[in-house]
């Protein structure tokens, strides 16, 4: 069988919707196209009861109950809800938030602009493999801290915080009625790995369906119903959609494709789990063992299974991104890329800027295949190296000069 | 990013790839950029010391495409020149026959700079300066005049 070239490794991006997943939804599109407001007739039940099928799906995920899921766009959304909202709702009761430098955007713009409200924030540093702890957490608590905010695996380099030791250090160390509010990104875990709010201790959690074979476009942020009731203000009104929370006609189709996405994933979790430690492994073992001077960054192995980001020192980035132009990856932030910074997730574990360009995140799927794996291996070994072979840097590490020693010329 | 033909063509199969011996006195060394810009070339001549005529050139760059083009194509029209005509290399050469756009021009300076660099180490190693190149311009500009 022949490879559908350029392959697709970005999964961390966004993922292909499984065909499944279409099929649930193309029903809602012309027959069932009601909207699940309409309590009049049978196109709008019909909806409703496609709608709240979705919530029981999610909830069969994350261990919440149904009434806890609130339909967004997606998890830029649900997180501007969660921060914004918290913010408003217990901004008398504290002024302090914690958050981490290397958060996605989509959480740290929202804690930015509370800071230029008037809010305290501490930014949490990473240790060099990318992690935040508990530890690091119950440091920089308060007793004015009304919210920490916490991604649970990082979108570059696919390490996983410590989400569930937070929450049970925060509810150990307060009241239910005085325990900061948790909430967390979870966008680039759920579905991926096995989650529990109850358990894990988290209070407000986002997540996108099209980071999971879902459709692109719609999202949820579970909010906790009790221990402790969490209350949000809403940043859409409008006709009381979402118990207030989130106003606005739903988007049933993409909903119905959410709750889909979130079965699915439920289902095949422990076997694509293996699956994908095992290609990650290959992929990693099969670039290191031949590039002797890759490094993969972040924690060695609390990182998701599928997710693996290597930095390719002393071959430049973008040259480094034309040599494996066959195989669609990301280099720095996903989100940031079409700006030429380098990314401020590798900055933050120490990198620096030319090394931090010459980085690579490979993200695994669903319906990757070992044929791809190894074909990727093949491209980016053989031209990494026709790079190596080229680079004057190279060429004095391997005689043993210290590069830092060098007075480079300014241009 | 849009390369040109040539520029892949040049990334691809680079021409002249290679490291010549610093401290041999026909060779001259040129260095420029630095890695935290992204970009670092080296630019080496073999000169014939009885013709003075450029007979082997070699490069190394770390750097995007543009930059690796630059400088394979500086190495392929050093070959058979003249101290002086290599002299005469200008950017604008390299930025037209490579089409480079403009957030890349700064690619085919730092190529210009690197021949600059390598004749200037030459011309050191044998006691010249790079205005000796051009001494014979003026005398021919005056015989006009």
């Amino acid at each position: 069988m022949s490879l559908k070239l350029p392959i697709y490794l970005d999964h961390n991006a966004t993922t292909p919707m499984d065909p499944r997943v279409l099929d649930a939804m193309l029903p809602y599109f012309t027959e069932k196209f009601g909207n699940s407001a309409s309590r009049n007739h049978q196109y709008g039940w019909d909806a409703e009861e496609g709608v709240d099928y979705a919530r029981e799906q999610v909830g069969n995920l994350i261990g919440c109950t149904s009434k806890e899921i609130v339909w967004t766009s997606g998890s830029t959304e649900s997180n501007n809800l969660a921060i914004k909202g918290v913010a408003d709702m217990y901004g008398k009761k504290g002024n302090h938030i914690i958050t981490a430098v290397h958060e996605h955007k989509a959480t740290l713009d929202p804690v930015k602009r509370l800071q230029k409200q008037g809010f305290d924030v501490t930014w949490l540093e990473p240790n060099s493999d990318g992690i935040i702890t508990a530890e690091a957490v119950e440091g920089a608590l308060r007793d004015d801290t009304i919210l920490v905010t916490i991604m649970w695996a990082n979108n570059e380099l696919g390490t996983i915080n410590e989400i569930p030791e937070i929450g049970k250090m925060l509810k150990e160390k307060h009241s239910e009625k005085d325990k900061p509010i948790l909430h967390t990104d979870a966008t680039q875990w759920v579905g991926k790995m096995p989650t529990d709010v109850e358990r894990d201790g988290v209070d407000l959690l986002s997540a996108s369906a099209h980071k999971m074979y879902g459709p692109k476009g719609v999202g949820f942020l579970y909010v906790r119903r009790r221990r402790p009731r969490v209350r949000l203000t809403p940043i859409i009104d409008g006709g009381g959609h979402e118990r207030g929370m989130r106003s606005g006609t739903l988007n049933v189709t993409g909903i119905v494709g959410m709750g889909k996405a979130c079965e699915i994933a439920g289902q095949e979790m422990d076997s694509e789990q293996g699956r994908l430690l095992k290609m990650r492994t290959r992929l990693e073992e099969g670039i290191t063992s031949k590039l002797e001077m890759a490094v993969i960054n972040g924690h060695p192995t609390k990182r998701l299974p599928g997710t693996t980001n290597i930095s390719f020192p002393y071959v430049e980035g973008e040259s480094l991104m034309m040599a494996i132009k066959e195989i669609a990856v990301s280099s720095g932030s996903a989100c940031t890329s079409a700006s030429l910074e380098p990314s401020y997730v590798l900055k933050a574990l120490g990198l620096g800027d030319e090394i931090a360009h010459s980085s690579i995140r490979f993200g695994m799927g669903r319906f990757t295949t070992d044929e791809e794996i190894d074909y990727t291996i093949e491209k980016v070994v053989k031209n990494v190296q026709h790079l190596l072979d080229m680079s004057p840097l190279w060429e004095m590490v391997q005689e043993g000069i210290d590069l830092d020693s060098i007075e480079w010329g300014a241009h | 990013m849009a390369y040109s033909e040539k520029v892949i063509d040049h990334y691809e199969n680079p021409r002249n790839i290679g490291t010549m011996d610093k401290a041999d006195p026909n060779v001259g060394t040129g260095v420029v950029g630095a890695p935290e810009c992204g970009d670092v070339m080296r630019l080496q001549i073999k000169v014939n010391p009885e013709t003075g005529v450029i007979e082997d050139a070699k490069f190394k760059t770390f750097g995007c495409g543009s930059a690796i083009a630059s400088s394979s194509l500086a190495t392929e029209w050093l070959k058979g020149k003249s101290l002086h005509d290599a002299d005469e290399i200008k950017n604008t050469d390299i930025v037209q026959e490579l089409a480079l756009p403009p957030v890349k021009i700064h690619c085919s300076v730092l190529a210009e700079d690197a021949i600059k660099h390598a004749l200037e180490d030459y011309l050191e190693k044998h006691g010249k300066t790079m205005e000796s190149l051009h001494e014979h311009d003026h005398e021919h500009e005056d015989a006009k005049a």
